[in-house]
């Protein structure tokens, strides 16, 4: 049951942000997309090329977009900061791979709490980011930024297929950060170069409270790889996570401490969901009971 | 709304419940997880799995337990509690984590359950005579009242005559509010019993049940008629319930898990470690009421034992038990340990037999040998009773592959007690199997074995604490010396007398530190931020001996024989104590 808010109820930090709404590749076959932000209808129009005119549906107002990273953004509000910004995406040696937007009938924040999750590997990536009975996550660190961000640091997991260029399974290690409450990224050592990391940006769409866009985007070192298996893989795996978010019950998600069990292996979620707590963020929540 | 939640209602029908099937039922807003184990017992869950909210029924039925799909995590089945946590195959948390269960009872072809219902599922009268036969269950968009107020005006042939439509039917309200009707023709009748499962304000299913199933030929005719006139009953409900206003969905009560649950387990950093990783490659029955267990190493090489040595194995449940590895020399691919299910299991045989499966992974401890193999024997004789066969099974191998004289009499109830029998075989005729014998006549066959003591003879001594007591008073009067008898205990059944307190000195960490009453010489090490190995806790395996350097101890222990306990140089810290005000300990 999708419960509609109001915007006016939108938290500030949500409106007044960027959100992908649409892959630039949307607008190859027509000139128009229709998408829906925050429960608010959208109509995205290409005027001209690398122009484009975003309207609420609702109103018939246009509102703020921004065109990076292969991404349609806009926003409800006014922007209060910048679109979050990607250092390696300026690297002329990387891949950067959009095209793997996939829509997923649960609220955005489970989605970002799954991105953050390496326990399910074996179970829902079984044979390429795990296998059993590798099941064990080791123990790891989750804290809390100087700039108000989630990093989760010394993360390691077994895989089965590190990467195409890899032979045989090893320990992969892992860096996660929450950049926002629907903003999330992932950095793991490049298997060719050993002292640079591969990324993975996740932003996700809050279509509404119960329904969200992943809108993945990949920076992956070009050596070795070629462009299509990485976007074959990053297809492969939102696919595969689909149909066990959209078992969640709720869809939404709790922020009560006591509405799940949370294991060691959860402390990056932990953190998140007090961390939402204190942002006050609860489009897509269930608020905890004060 | 409350009066409700008290009644039974049928949720699923029998044959929604097929081999290691799992259904996805609903009732009164709340989904359910329903499956049927091998064992027959039909399970009626919240349909969510606690860590994360996934839905179980999208899990795997196992036959046993309920696996579910996103995490692993595995429930059992009857009571729903969580048995394994894959992401954590170390952890011990003394917890339970257990989901929320429904009755079930399964009869007249349905199952049968509710939110929290009183006494029993009604009994029905019209379904004693003959065997009740559930129809195909037809889910209709109304509410559950208005469903069964259009059900009084359903009309069917007997099944005898299914092709006539001349039959009169006459409708009553049953038994616990069903809709009971009579259709007859010429001097045929049938009945049919209408149950209404309330699945949500506005959406329900017609459950059918016939008082007398038809014959084989006709059954499939039958089912068709129901199931053409129940639909055709549906699309006229399901008209009207559109003109109404529709009701809002009904809100179950998602129940909060416990403070303790919510809190997240943090990790032991002192005690016993379990730094290795090992998965079930294979269970078996070794022999009547002991499992057979090859563990094989998740990453890399299993360290290297040695004939006696044992493993602290941490289970899923929480529990450490230590077992003896069987293995023979050379095996190191695997370790083999077996596992007797004990009749007053505290929850560590009883996890072993019935939890762990192949496949999982579990937590275990590196090898440490507490009851070394001395290999210089001109004489080396092994005294095994029952399960204490383990670690002599690995000795007697061992012995065996370099041509050293040896002799293991086992003593057991019956060949079926006889365990690992492939093993036995291979030991050819250095094996003795003593059957069936009592306390005595156990007693008169040892007095014969152990006669003929000779200096640099050795004896190696396992099994249950009797027998072992009565083996080491008879090598005694046989003349065996202390040095040559060799004993490992299951377990420490002394009664332990912590009563007493004292001061340790710790010689190299130049510490001092009391011992209050009713804390061991190794808790307070440990509360004092120093790690001292330890394995079964209870006096019985030997890895936290100490050397004690001054001061008299009070030993407690059944590691220890007589002339070990009685120079005074060494203590089990986890359970013996001081008799002295002061022991000074080489930690």
């Amino acid at each position: 049951m999708a419960m509609q808010r109001s915007q006016i109820e939108l938290e500030h930090e949500l409106r007044d942000d960027w959100h992908v709404i649409a892959d630039i590749e949307s607008f190859a076959g027509s000139d128009r997309c229709r998408t829906r932000l925050f429960g608010v209808d959208l109509i995205a129009t290409k005027t001209e090329e690398a122009m484009y005119e975003v309207t609420r549906q609702d109103t018939g107002k246009a509102i703020e977009w921004a065109a990076r990273y292969g991404f349609l953004w806009a926003s409800l509000g006014t922007p209060a900061r910048d679109i979050v910004d990607i250092p390696e995406a300026r690297e002329s040696d990387r891949y950067l791979v959009t095209g793997g937007s996939i829509a997923v009938n649960v609220s955005g924040l489970r989605l970002v709490e799954n991105f953050l999750d390496m326990g399910h590997f074996p179970f829902i990536h079984t044979d390429y980011l795990g296998v059993e009975p590798h099941t064990e996550v080791p123990p790891y660190k989750v804290e809390i930024s100087a700039d108000d961000e989630i990093w989760a640091t010394d993360c390691s997991f077994f895989q089965p297929v590190a990467s195409p260029t890899a032979k045989g399974g090893f320990m992969v290690d892992y860096i996660y950060r929450v950049i926002r409450a629907y903003t999330v990224s992932l950095y793991k050592s490049n298997p060719t170069q050993q002292d640079r990391m591969d990324s993975i940006y996740l932003f996700v769409q809050p279509v509404d409270e119960e329904n969200c866009v992943a809108h993945p985007f990949l920076c992956y070192l070009k050596d070795g790889m070629d462009e299509a298996t990485v976007r074959w893989f990053m297809q492969l795996i939102f696919a595969q996570d689909k149909p066990i978010l959209e078992n969640q019950f709720p869809k939404r998600l709790p922020l009560d401490p006591r509405a799940e069990t949370p294991i060691r292996a959860d402390a990056s979620s932990v953190l998140y969901r007090r961390w939402l707590r204190s942002h006050k963020i609860s489009y897509g929540a269930i608020a905890a009971a004060d | 709304m409350e009066t409700l939640q008290r009644n039974w209602y049928p949720i699923a029908s029998s044959s929604d419940l097929p081999f290691r099937h799992t259904f996805h039922g609903q009732l009164l807003g709340r989904e359910f997880a329903v499956w049927r184990a091998d064992d027959g017992y039909v399970n009626v869950w919240e349909n969510r799995c606690l860590h994360r909210g996934v839905r179980l029924s999208i899990g795997i039925n196992d036959g046993a337990e309920l696996k579910c799909q996103y995490h692993g995590w595995r429930y059992a089945n009857r009571t729903a509690g969580c048995t394994y946590i894959p992401a954590h195959p170390a952890d011990a948390p003394a917890r339970t984590i257990c989901n929320r269960t429904y009755p079930a009872v399964e009869q007249y072809g349905l199952i049968w359950s509710g939110e929290s219902p009183d006494g029993e599922p009604p009994q029905i009268a019209e379904f004693d005579s003959g065997v009740p036969f559930a129809l195909r269950p037809i889910p209709v968009n109304a509410p559950a009242d208005l469903v069964a107020s259009k059900l009084g005006e359903y009309t069917f042939q007997p099944s005898a005559r299914i092709d006539g439509d001349g039959a009169t039917v006459q409708s009553e309200i049953g038994p616990a509010g069903c809709i009971s009707l009579m259709s007859a023709e010429d001097d045929v009748a049938s009945r049919v019993l209408f149950f209404v499962q309330p699945v949500d304000s506005n959406r329900s299913v017609i459950r059918g049940v016939l008082c007398e199933c038809p014959e084989p030929p006709d059954e499939h005719a039958v089912l068709m008629h129901h199931n053409q006139r129940v639909s055709a009953l549906r699309d006229l409900i399901e008209a009207e319930a559109v003109k109404l206003p529709t009701p809002e969905p009904m809100q179950p009560v998602i129940h909060r898990v416990s403070e303790e649950l919510a809190s997240m387990p943090q990790q032991t950093l002192s005690g016993r470690t379990a730094p290795l990783r090992v998965q079930v490659s294979r269970k078996w029955d070794a022999a009547d009421g002991i499992a057979g267990i090859e563990l094989t190493a998740v990453n890399g090489q299993l360290p290297t034992f040695q004939p006696g040595a044992h493993i602290d194995v941490h289970m899923p449940n929480g529990l450490v038990r230590q077992y003896s590895l069987t293995n023979g020399p050379g095996e190191t691919q695997s370790y083999t340990i077996g596992v007797k299910l004990e009749p007053d299991s505290r929850g560590g045989s009883q996890c072993m037999h019935e939890d762990v499966r192949q496949g999982d992974v579990l937590a275990i401890s590196e090898p440490r040998n507490n009851f070394p193999l001395r290999r210089d024997a001109i004489e080396t004789l092994f005294v095994a009773g029952g399960i204490g066969i383990t670690p002599l099974l690995s000795m007697a191998r061992a012995l065996g592959h370099s041509n050293l004289p040896h002799e293991l009499h086992y003593f057991a109830q019956s060949g079926q007690h006889m365990a690992f029998p492939d093993v036995l075989a291979s030991l050819d005729e250095a094996l003795v199997p003593h059957l069936g014998l009592d306390p005595q006549a156990t007693g008169k066959q040892l007095d014969k074995l152990l006669g003929g003591y000779e200096p640099a003879m050795h004896l190696y001594v396992c099994g249950p604490g009797p027998m072992l007591e009565a083996t080491r008073r008879i090598a005694a009067e046989h003349g065996w010396p202390d040095e040559s008898v060799h004993f490992e205990y299951f377990k420490n059944t002394n009664e332990i007398d912590d009563s007493s307190s004292f001061e340790i000195d710790l010689a190299r960490s130049v510490m001092t530190l009391q011992v209050p009453a009713g804390k061991t010489i190794l808790e307070v090490l440990r509360d004092s931020g120093v790690d001292v190995p330890s394995s079964c806790e209870q006096g019985a395996c030997g890895t936290c001996m100490t050397t004690v350097l001054e001061g008299e101890p009070d030993h407690q222990d059944v590691y220890l024989n007589e002339s070990e306990k009685s120079s005074g140089d060494c203590i089990m810290t986890c359970v013996s104590r001081a008799k002295s005000d002061r022991l000074v300990l080489d930690i």
